[in-house]
């Protein structure tokens, strides 16, 4: 699509994709208790992202998050893979997960576990998979 | 996790810190970090020394997936340690040396450093593991690692074919090992090695023994460059000179040896084991032997003289086997060589290390490793001629040198089955000693000719005038250090005999001291006047004659016949293989997608089906379901006639619209079903792929206009009619026949109680079944990358036109640098670099006139036509999500 020709779109998408984007946040953070997790957080994140390229332009989303979304895959891998080695230190298997109940200021009692950080590696790797596939695409012309 | 376990694993800790240790510190060589923790390592490898020497092993367990059974048990033997010591010292030997021999300013020392590292962590893992598929698991890293140092100079050709050929013949093995280790948990129903030893009888009689046992020593023998899987390791001599001597002749070549040794106590006390190791390493040392003594290579020579030193070792541990038959006196005899071979590896370690080293010297100096270009060299480098000198006698078995004694132990043990009288060696016996004599001889005079041709006589013409001097210090050192030790093993041979070598070769044949008596150890200089001491006597005789008169009869080697090599073997062969994969891969690979999906149908009907048809206990459930509200009715009905609406599509934009309101509808279905997490997949992954689709089109134009309609084609329609049934009655089959307690039970229960999540399909990825994700998101990420340089890759092989072959140029940077121009760049036209050649068909540019006959069967890779390729990449992007998605279901 040639630059500026939806106004409306554009108009709109500037502030939905930030709608999607806190909800793809809120999506993963409370994955563990009700619908949700990394992977459909990664999926609606790259979702928003892509909504912002249809509506401007490949050329703008590399401007706007100069980011190469290779690396965002090799870090959620990394991250994934840390996370579940992270257990080893603690002398239980690999991919052993924890959690408890903590009070926090403001959030109240608090569930906090160590599943949020192996979910963190599958939504950068699912966002930069996403992404990844979807630029090489739509840039390939 | 105990020190053990750390030490084992601090190698590839700091490999994954070396890129970040550079860049924090980028005046210091890298060397030294990899240098430092080698030298830790060892220090605290020999604080176990004490324990082990005294016979109590250590052991230390860690359950690394117990609901495998796998479990990363090290074990700490004298066997393992007298690995794990030499691998850690020559480490930091071998790692000084790189500081000097490596230069910072022309190569990649990060990628050096980083593969040496992993691959001393893979070599203590496989010598310390307890259970075979961890041993599996580093035994196979070893090849990889050793593969990308064969090939560290990528750009030349050479090492391109000496690591591919490395990789497919020690994989080759590697697999044979694993088919090995999966038939020994057949028959005895346990991984661990130490229970393995107990198993006892009841595995020797068991059919699948000499299966099993030939395919372990597959892998041992392909690792070991035992004859004929020698083939690679003068190839591998490509890799640059630290890596030969640590690699390729003071370890990696060495697993091999340890896991026959290892295994021992399982398979000694067979006539096929004893036959197979002894005669194997025999032949082996012959043919090493002779065969070095052609090659003008320094490395070249030291290549084959590792062959045939390799050789040695293993037919000593082929000898030692015959302790398990006898007992008292003889089984002493016997065990004997199970000593010598311990010994010898050390010593071979030591001054196969020094020489290596020292032949990286010259060519670092002199810029040639040709021993016919060299001469003279000895009044200039004084101190590595001394080197060589003292490596070079070592390994001849001249006296004072620790060579010396075990070849002398050698030579005895091959003496000692002429009174044997088993396994038919009444007949065959005198074999040994006459083999063993001849390839000394021939041990003898390559060695000589070594030390002699290199550093005496006169200087060549191309060096005459070349100003040459010794090499710097740091470079000197460390050879030097193994030259000191390679005289140091040869008089004070104790100080390692009680220490290293005795618990070594007791952990090798535990049941020589089964009854609790210690192995006598009978390392000594002088034995007196035995048949060993005046065969030896004769070895140095006629072998200071052949290396006089050497020139006389060098022509002999010229009746070998080249053409009928195993080397030539192996190019026919892996070209021929080249061959018929192109062929047989194109039968099928059309590069249309819709026949892939079609295979992929078929299959699943095939598999299904056959199941369906066969299963005898599963009922359709016809009747009984919930009653189906009207607006769901609506529902259905859209999307019935949505999806029949497809094929009928005239344009492609209309039939992915239709197949995008297929997946909406379908999200509606799941939000009354009361399926929250399904409807959120389901529609975001239905919004992007339908959006990708659309991005395609507006990128390429040409996409969009159709090229005609779709035919009505029988196959297609019936296979489409197929799945669909065979899905229904599938679908019935789940609800009607309930044979197990369904497995959501034990989620629903234990995802709040055990995980702390009532999400249970998040629980269930991120948890429970972690590792599948973990492998999931890794898939998805390859895939991507695959797509992307489908992508990236596809135009440049149609722009240069020709995929001719040039080797001579090295752009990997250049290539890197466009790429990143390529990706952010400006809309400009963008300069397209050439095609790098792929690496299996660097085989059959060894060959002349390959190039012009490889482009036609090269042919058949030709890219896609453009307009499939959008598509079937997009496919594959949906697959994945919807696999993701279907997991989902779970």
């Amino acid at each position: 699509m040639p630059r500026g020709s939806d106004i409306f779109l554009q108009n709109i998408s500037k502030i939905v994709v930030f709608i999607i984007l806190a909800f793809a946040l809120y999506l993963f953070f409370t994955g563990h208790g009700s619908p949700g997790g990394g992977f459909i957080a990664g999926l609606m994140s790259a979702g928003a992202l892509l909504l912002l390229a249809l509506a401007y332009d490949i050329e703008t989303v590399r401007k706007v998050i100069p980011i190469d979304f290779k690396i965002v895959t090799a870090v959620g891998l990394l991250i994934a893979l840390c996370g579940g080695t992270g257990a080893l230190l603690f002398g239980e298997p690999f991919l052993k997960h924890a959690f408890g109940y903590f009070d926090l200021p403001l959030l109240g009692k608090t569930e906090l576990h160590t599943a949020l950080i192996f979910d963190l590696g599958v939504y950068l790797a699912v966002v930069g998979v996403t992404m990844t596939i979807l630029l090489t695409i739509g840039e390939d012309n | 996790m105990s020190l053990l376990h750390l030490l084992t694993l601090s190698p590839f800790l700091l490999a994954v810190l070396i890129p970040f240790l550079g860049k924090a510190v980028p005046r210091l060589h890298k060397g030294w970090f990899a240098a430092a923790l080698s030298a830790f390592v060892f220090a605290t490898l020999l604080g176990y020394l004490a324990d082990v020497r005294d016979g109590s092993p250590i052991i230390e367990s860690f359950d690394w997936i117990p609901s495998l059974g796998i479990s990363f048990t090290v074990y700490l033997d004298g066997l393992s340690l007298l690995f794990a010591l030499m691998i850690t010292g020559m480490g930091v030997l071998v790692a000084l040396y790189s500081i000097a021999y490596m230069n910072a300013a022309k190569e990649s020392l990060t990628r050096f450093y980083v593969f040496l590292l992993v691959f001393m962590g893979a070599m203590l893992g496989l010598v310390l593991s307890d259970n075979l598929l961890t041993l599996y698991g580093f035994w196979e890293l070893t090849s990889i690692t050793s593969f990308l140092l064969i090939g560290y100079k990528n750009e030349k050709h050479r090492s391109r074919y000496g690591a591919l050929k490395s990789l497919l013949i020690t994989m080759a093995g590697g697999l044979g090992l694993l088919s090995g280790f999966i038939l020994l948990y057949v028959m005895s129903g346990t991984y661990r090695i130490r229970e393995l030893f107990e198993a006892g009888a009841p595995l020797v009689s068991h059919p699948l023994f000499l299966p099993a046992m030939i395919l372990i020593l597959l892998g041992a023998f392909t690792k070991s460059a035992q004859y004929p899987f020698h083939i690679w390791l003068p190839d591998a001599m490509e890799a640059p000179t630290p890596v030969s001597a640590y690699l390729h002749s003071a370890t990696m070549v060495k697993a091999g040896l340890y896991l026959v040794a290892r295994m021992s106590p399982i398979f000694a006390g067979t006539a096929e084991w004893f036959w197979i190791v002894s005669l194997g390493g025999l032949v082996t040392l012959l043919y090493g032997s002779v065969a070095s003594l052609k090659q003008t290579d320094l490395k070249g020579i030291l290549a084959y003289s590792t062959i045939s030193q390799l050789g040695l070792i293993m037919s000593l541990l082929g000898l030692s086997s015959l302790s398990g038959i006898f007992d008292g006196e003889e089984q002493m005899l016997y065990a004997a060589a199970g000593t010598a071979a311990m010994f010898h590896l050390l010593n071979h370690a030591v001054f196969k290390g020094a020489l290596f080293m020292a032949a990286g010297i010259i060519d670092h100096e002199t810029g040639t490793r040709d021993i016919r270009k060299l001469g003279g060299l000895a009044q200039v480098m004084p101190i590595t001629f001394t080197i060589s000198l003292f490596g070079t006698f070592s390994m001849a078995g001249i006296p004072p040198f620790g060579g010396f004694i075990s070849k002398e132990m050698f030579l005895d043990s091959v003496i000692e089955p002429l009174h044997a009288g088993v396994f038919g060696l009444s007949t065959w016996a005198a074999l040994f000693p006459i083999v063993a004599w001849i390839a000394s001889v021939f041990t003898f005079v390559y060695s000589v000719l070594f030390v002699f041709r290199t550093f005496l006589g006169p200087r060549k013409k191309p060096l005459i005038n070349k100003k040459i001097h010794e090499a710097p210090l740091l470079m000197v050192l460390p050879p030097a250090l193994l030259a000191v030790m390679a005289l140091v093993l040869g008089l004070f041979p104790g100080t390692v005999a009680y220490s290293l070598i005795r618990p070594a070769a007791e952990a090798m044949m535990p049941i020589v001291t089964a009854s609790g008596e210690r192995l006598p150890m009978d390392i000594k200089l002088w034995h007196g006047f035995t048949p060993a001491l005046w065969m030896t006597i004769a070895v140095v005789g006629v072998g200071i004659l052949l290396a006089l008169t050497v020139r006389r009869w060098m022509k002999l080697y010229a009746f070998i016949p080249r053409r009928v090599s195993i080397n030539r073997f192996y190019d026919i062969s892996l070209r021929f293989f080249e061959h018929i994969t192109v062929r047989v891969t194109s039968l099928y690979m059309n590069g249309s997608s819709r026949s892939y999906v079609k295979y992929i149908l078929g299959f699943m009907m095939l598999v299904l089906g056959f199941i369906l048809y066969r299963s005898t206990d599963i009922s359709y459930r016809v009747g009984a379901y919930a009653q189906i509200a009207p607006y769901e009715w609506v529902i259905l009905l859209g999307l019935a006639a949505a999806a029949l609406a497809v094929p009928f599509a005239k344009s492609r934009p209309v039939a992915i619209i239709l197949t995008g309101s297929v997946g909406y509808l379908m999200t509606l279905m799941f939000v009354f079903l009361r399926a929250p997490d399904l409807a959120l997949t389901q529609m975001v992954v239905e919004s992007i792929s339908v959006t990708l689709y659309l991005l395609c089109f507006y990128h390429l134009p040409k996409l969009r206009t159709e090229r005609q309609a779709v035919r009505f084609r029988l196959p297609n329609f019936l296979v489409a009619v197929a799945v669909g049934v065979l899905m229904t009655l599938v679908a019935l089959a789940v609800l009607g026949t309930n044979p197990f307690e369904p497995v959501s039970d034990y989620y629903v229960r234990e995802s709040y109680e055990s995980a702390g999540g009532k999400n249970i399909v998040n629980v269930i990825l991120v948890d429970f079944r972690g590792f599948d994700t973990m492998l999931e998101i890794m898939v998805l990420g390859v895939a991507s990358l695959g797509i992307y340089n489908m992508i990236k890759l596809r135009r440049k092989a149609t722009d240069v036109g020709s995929r001719h072959v040039s080797h001579e140029d090295d752009e990997s940077d250049d290539v890197a640098d466009r790429f990143r121009k390529a990706q952010y760049g400006h809309d400009g036209p963008i300069e397209v670099p050439r095609k790098k050649e792929p690496w299996i068909n660097c085989v059959s540019d060894l060959n002349d006139k390959a190039p012009e006959q490889e482009k036609n069967s090269d042919s058949e890779f030709e890219p896609e036509p453009e307009s499939d390729c959008g598509l079937s990449d997009s496919d594959s992007e949906a697959d994945n999500s919807r696999k993701k998605g279907g997991d989902q279901d779970a």
